[in-house]
């Protein structure tokens, strides 16, 4: 009896301790698609429209939080205030170069089907084309293998939740992502530039009528959310390494999290975002750790199928 | 004020205004008068940019803003209240006035202050959404949100439209004080009594044209205008 009680506890023990590690693996994850998803829901929420090409503005973060990596640290192995700046830079120049891809897509691949009034479907075509593109060109570029990025920092346990590790790359992720994601929602809500992205996403015309620039609006909103996807792109790098190929099932999975959440609303897309991360993260508890991807997109299939609106979505167009 | 001379405008291969001009003087009430489908809407869309004219020109203040875009005109001292009110349902009342004077530089605090006490009812909603707001009040917004950009001439689409009788009133009366104030108004109506009670002159469309235009008075009692558009039974029109 106490033989069995004790295996009991243990077991629970272990369980807990498990449990914990996947809860945190799986906030860190949802942050970074939490990041990734504002991006598709800001941009549905201007044009309504998702930009199917958005897994490329993360893989460029990626690869540009990869190349500055290479050049600053080489094989030199930083730590203390050394860290913190490279990291700093990875996420401002993935943002950068996340903002300029989403530039140009606006610019090639959207804005003259926009001149044209085309319908949605040339859209969607378009976005795929535009991803096609990007990635093999990045593929032919950078190689078709994985590339591990230079590590700012020597990763190691900072802390323990219940027996469960919590690691210094989780942390550098809450901490980058709470930021960003307070920060978007901030500007949104209190902002000229958030008040010109909520009035177009509500009725654009009516917009244009107090004075706000339609064409520059949309523009920035790429912008914003090109920031904070290419910025996903170089942590989620960091932690995974950067293949041309890698902005597929994360920008995928963040999608799920936008439609989660309500597509358009922004709270819902950081909301979704973290639910995704932890529930496909504990399916390894409760089912098992092969399943990770079909539980995520069982969820897209369950949310189109069950509440088309998601957990926040009541009103369409509704970004704040 | 505002001059219009032979404007033309096209959707697609369909003529929506067949070559209308008219004017508009610094502070006159002018109402545009018309049955539906008959180019009320489609004009005002044109003074304010959604619709350029295809030719023709249209000039304001001794400037020609034929070609001007829409985001501009609020600049430019026209202020466009839309058909439908078109508030903007997520935002509170105060965001929404606050949206009304986008492109002011510096303070307007005391603007906002002003629509409350010409509109009590805002202030006391003015954490609420727009779009929690009755018809009369989403149109004393409508109306609100266009004067925030201190308009010197200003456009209203169907004020009236689906509002009761005495809200119609309190909206007129508005709008009359907002000449007084000394704004221009061009507005359109399908309500053409109390839109002629109010106005110093009128138009009259059909079909994308323009078929006459008078004094209030004059139209008021004119038979065409009184057999189709207020509704008398006239003989011989």
């Amino acid at each position: 009896m106490g033989g069995f009680g004790h295996y009991l506890a243990s077991h629970l023990v272990t369980m807990r301790k498990e449990f914990w590690f996947l809860f945190v693996g799986g906030v860190a994850n949802g942050f970074l698609y939490g990041m990734v998803a504002v991006g598709y829901t800001l941009v549905y929420g201007v044009l309504r429209l998702i930009n199917f090409a958005h897994s490329e503005i993360f893989m460029s973060g990626g690869f540009a939080g990869y190349f500055v990596m290479k050049a600053l640290i080489g094989t030199s192995s930083p730590n203390g205030f050394a860290t913190v700046y490279l990291i700093i830079i990875g996420i401002v120049a993935g943002g950068v170069v996340g903002a300029v891809v989403a530039t140009l897509l606006e610019r090639v691949a959207y804005r003259p089907l926009r001149k044209r009034n085309a319908p949605k479907l040339a859209y969607l075509i378009s976005a795929i084309g535009a991803s096609y593109f990007l990635f093999n060109m990045a593929g032919k570029e950078f190689g078709r293998y994985s590339i591990s990025v230079p590590q700012p920092y020597i990763n190691h346990t900072v802390f323990t939740i219940f027996g469960a590790p919590v690691q210094l790359y989780y942390i550098v992720i809450l901490i980058a992502g709470v930021i960003m994601l307070l920060g978007l929602d901030r500007v949104v809500a209190t902002t000229k530039l958030g008040r010109s992205i909520r009035a177009v996403a509500q009725d654009a015309e009516t917009a244009s009528l107090m004075g706000v620039n339609i064409d520059r609006t949309i523009a920035l909103t790429f912008i914003v959310g090109g920031a904070l996807g290419g910025a996903a792109g170089f942590l989620f790098g960091l932690g995974t390494g950067v293949v041309y190929t890698m902005g597929f099932t994360p920008a995928l999975k963040a999608f799920t999290a936008a439609v989660l959440g309500g597509i358009g609303n922004l709270r819902g897309a950081m909301i979704g975002g973290l639910l995704l991360g932890v529930a496909e993260s504990l399916s390894v508890v409760f089912v098992q750790a092969a399943y990770i991807d079909v539980v995520a997109f069982g969820i897209l299939v369950a949310v189109l199928l069950f509440r088309p609106t998601g957990i926040l979505g009541e009103r369409l167009g509704r970004a704040a | 004020m505002l001059q219009v001379t032979d404007a033309v405008v096209r959707y697609g291969a369909i003529t929506a205004l067949h070559g209308i001009s008219f004017n508009v003087d610094q502070g006159e009430i002018v109402t545009l008068l018309g049955a539906n489908g008959a180019g009320k809407t489609t004009t005002l869309r044109m003074l304010s940019g959604l619709h350029a004219p295809s030719s023709g020109s249209i000039n304001f203040e001794g400037q020609d803003v034929t070609k001007t875009k829409a985001h501009d005109f609020t600049t430019l001292g026209i202020s466009h209240v839309p058909e439908g009110r078109r508030i903007f349902p997520s935002m509170s009342v105060e965001e929404n006035l606050e949206m009304g004077a986008f492109n002011r530089k510096g303070s307007f605090s005391d603007d906002m202050e002003r629509m409350y006490v010409t509109f009590p009812i805002l202030k006391d909603r003015r954490k609420q959404l727009g779009g929690n707001l009755s018809g009369g009040e989403q149109q004393m917004l409508a109306i609100a949100r266009a004067l925030m950009s201190q308009p010197r001439l200003l456009l209203l689409d169907e004020p009236s439209m689906g509002l009761a009788p005495m809200i119609v009133e309190t909206i007129f009366r508005i709008i009359g004080e907002i000449r007084d104030s000394g704004t221009t108004v061009f507005v359109v109506e399908q309500n053409a009594s109390t839109a002629l009670h109010l106005a110093d002159r009128g138009y009259v469309m059909e079909n994308g044209r323009i078929v006459f235009g008078d004094t209030a008075q004059n139209l008021l009692h004119d038979e065409r205008v009184r057999a189709v558009y207020l509704g008398e039974s006239v003989e011989g029109a």
